[in-house]
């Protein structure tokens, strides 16, 4: 069996109806092929994986693979993420969001989670726009960009994500592209691996809802545009025009343990304080 | 006779401390909330009690929708959890309510109301969250509203609402008000065995064969815990018995219906009252929370003025304790319900009544307190 199909009859659940939910030209399905390649990269088994969805079009991700799955509330995702992984820090706790869901209605939720440093990986996937609604603009939205509630060219300024994330103290922060697919994998394991909170950042397109509103012909068209304009950070550094270039890679990685690591701690201390068991 | 019996432990709590004792009684091991007045000491006591467990989870989260994300995570994760709130927290909290009455996930939510509406009278006691309790979050969903009247009952009922939501797997709402929250009393601490403490059922069934919306018995299917090898999907979604997205009618009918049922089945089992000198009652007195410690003077001085008083307190606000009011309602010529809000509970008490006796109401939404001279005047 090639490789491929194993995955798909190892970690898809064989009840859910196929093909998926997203429109042709979407870039979910990749992002979801990339979650998928990098859990079984990392050798987790499917009963210690918890993936938490938001809302939208990424939210259906959680519906399609065998895992441990919980559809949330529309930008909550990380809340209910945080109570699982501090209930049982043995789990493996991905949440799935889109950009509207992270960083317009769940922002908040974000930047805690980021500054609490609690043990669970973001996984962003951006298209700059609300897909499931119809498309209108969303907090990463860029300047300029038509959509449904932005028909004469979005006003307001764009979440840099990476930026946000990091100021917020996050342990672990990403960009990929889901026409990068490789390099995605990676960024994804990554972030699984490393203690903390991890936020990787998945462009991906979305043609039916923005690329046809903003020039782009096809879906095709936009994948090229995903291959042009993303440089890898250290070319990015060494680029004279950084205009209209989105670098991608790893951005932070420090070694900061979770949340739910120094709580056990705490309690550990506690317990020895009053004499019982080590 | 020989044996000597050993003293209990008491204590001089506050209302809001004694819903802690209650809830690590009943096995809370997990505590999410933001603070606000005047629910504020549960999270407070919470705080450093938790962390003295070997499993205790303690979380200030960033607000009460992260508050009540947190708790249902935690919950989903097999763990008793909870959070208290006060008016406006509650108010943000609605939608998280929904989607664990859909997802059926048991957790206890104590609202301490206070007074008014929006920021309102932060410090002073009121009811006016009754029916927000029960109809808060949008869409059909069932849920258990219950109540406490004074210290010790703060204690007691926060074991009954862990053990509703396990038993049904449904959130519980747990109604204090700021006088009974912030009332100090004895308080005997339960000891191990005090109370019957359930837990919900989990499946016993191989992984491949669980169907985590599937009928039962008593319409409550079982509920592992995350990461124990019954890999499901939760959603907010309408679902089947899978757990899968689906928009088909019959499917969809057969959910709520279940949902609904569960709870309907065992009105005898959820319906708490406190019968207070009823059975030969002409004039009754319907009251919950701090209102019924009133009404209890009240319908004492009416017996000794010669006024056959008897007086309901409604621990269970909803499902509405229909039968009890009833039936007493057939008997009694004069019902009357004081409340500390524009009229929530009467509008219920109306609704069942259907003409068997006069209702009369006694509102007061000004952050006092409905005295015991108040209720007398309107019995006797």
């Amino acid at each position: 069996m090639a490789e491929v199909t194993q995955l798909i009859h190892q970690y898809l659940r064989h009840n859910k109806k196929f093909p998926l939910v997203f429109c042709p030209g979407c870039g979910h399905g990749i992002v979801l092929g990339s979650l998928v390649r990098s859990v079984h990269a990392l050798g987790l088994s499917k009963d210690e994986v918890v993936v938490v969805a938001g809302i939208g079009c990424s939210g259906r991700i959680a519906a399609y693979v065998d895992f441990n799955t919980v559809h949330a509330t529309h930008g909550r995702a990380l809340t209910i993420a945080t109570g699982i992984k501090m209930a049982n820090p043995g789990l493996t706790v991905i949440a799935v969001m889109g950009d509207g869901d992270a960083f317009s209605i769940g922002g908040n939720h974000l930047i805690h989670a980021a500054r609490r440093n609690i043990g669970v990986t973001a996984l962003v996937l951006n298209n700059f726009i609300y897909g499931m609604t119809g498309g209108q603009c969303s907090s990463t939205t860029p300047e300029g960009a038509y959509s449904h509630t932005s028909p004469m060219g979005q006003l307001e300024a764009a979440f840099d994500i990476v930026e946000l994330t990091r100021a917020a103290g996050a342990s672990g922060v990403a960009r990929g592209t889901v026409f990068h697919v490789k390099a995605l994998d990676g960024l994804i394991a990554a972030a699984l691996s490393q203690p903390g909170f991890n936020l990787v950042e998945a462009l991906t397109p979305c043609f039916t809802q923005y690329g046809r509103g903003n020039g782009f012909k096809s879906a095709v068209d936009m994948f090229k545009w995903l291959k042009d304009k993303a440089v890898p950070l250290e070319a990015y550094e060494k680029l004279e025009d950084k205009a209209g270039r989105i670098p991608i890679g790893v951005f932070v990685k420090r070694d900061a343990p979770g949340l739910e690591t120094r709580y056990a701690a705490m309690r550990q201390r506690l317990l020895e304080k009053r004499g019982g068991a080590a | 006779m020989s044996q000597v019996r050993k003293k209990r432990r008491e204590a001089f709590l506050l209302g809001n401390e004694a819903v802690v004792e209650g809830a690590l009684a009943a096995g809370c091991t997990f505590y999410a909330g933001y603070p606000i007045t005047p629910s504020t000491e549960i999270m407070e006591t919470m705080a450093r009690r938790l962390p003295q467990l070997p499993d205790g989870v303690f979380l200030q989260m960033e607000d009460e929708i992260a508050s009540m994300g947190a708790v249902i995570g935690a919950s989903l994760a097999g763990r008793k959890a909870m959070t208290a709130t006060s008016g406006p927290g509650f108010s943000l909290m609605q939608e998280q309510i929904g989607y664990a009455a859909m997802t059926e996930t048991p957790l206890v939510l104590v609202d301490v109301m206070r007074g008014g509406a929006s920021t309102g009278l932060p410090t002073s006691p009121g009811q006016g969250d009754v029916q927000q309790a029960r109809w808060g979050s949008h869409g059909d969903h069932p849920i258990l509203v219950l109540s406490a009247a004074d210290v010790p009952e703060c204690l007691e009922m926060t074991v009954t609402a862990f053990n509703f939501a396990e038993k049904y797997r449904t959130p519980v709402v747990l109604l204090l008000d700021e006088i009974t929250a912030h009332t100090r009393e004895k308080v005997s601490l339960p000891e191990p065995g005090d109370f019957e403490v359930f837990s919900r059922p989990v499946p016993t069934m191989p992984p491949e064969w669980y169907k985590p919306y599937e009928e039962t018995l008593r319409g409550v299917p079982p509920m592992p815990p995350l990461g124990t090898g019954y890999r499901f999907h939760v959603t907010g979604l309408s679902h089947d018995l899978l757990g899968f997205p689906t928009s088909r009618p019959e499917e969809v009918a057969a959910l709520v219906e279940r949902q609904f049922r569960k709870i309907d089945r065992f009105f005898h089992d959820v319906q708490l009252v406190e019968h207070v000198m009823t059975e030969d009652a002409e004039a009754l007195v319907i009251a919950y929370g701090c209102v019924a410690r009133s009404a209890r003077l009240a319908v004492r001085q009416a017996r000794e003025a010669g006024v056959r008083a008897g007086l309901l307190v409604l621990k269970t606000l909803f499902p509405f304790p229909r039968s009890h009011v009833e039936k007493l309602l057939r008997s009694c010529r004069l019902a009357v319900v004081p409340e500390l809000n524009v009229g929530q509970i009467s509008r219920e008490v109306k609704r069942v009544n259907e003409g068997y006796a006069a209702v009369r109401t006694i509102n007061r939404v000004d952050g006092q307190i409905i005295a015991p001279a108040q209720i007398l005047k309107e019995i006797a």
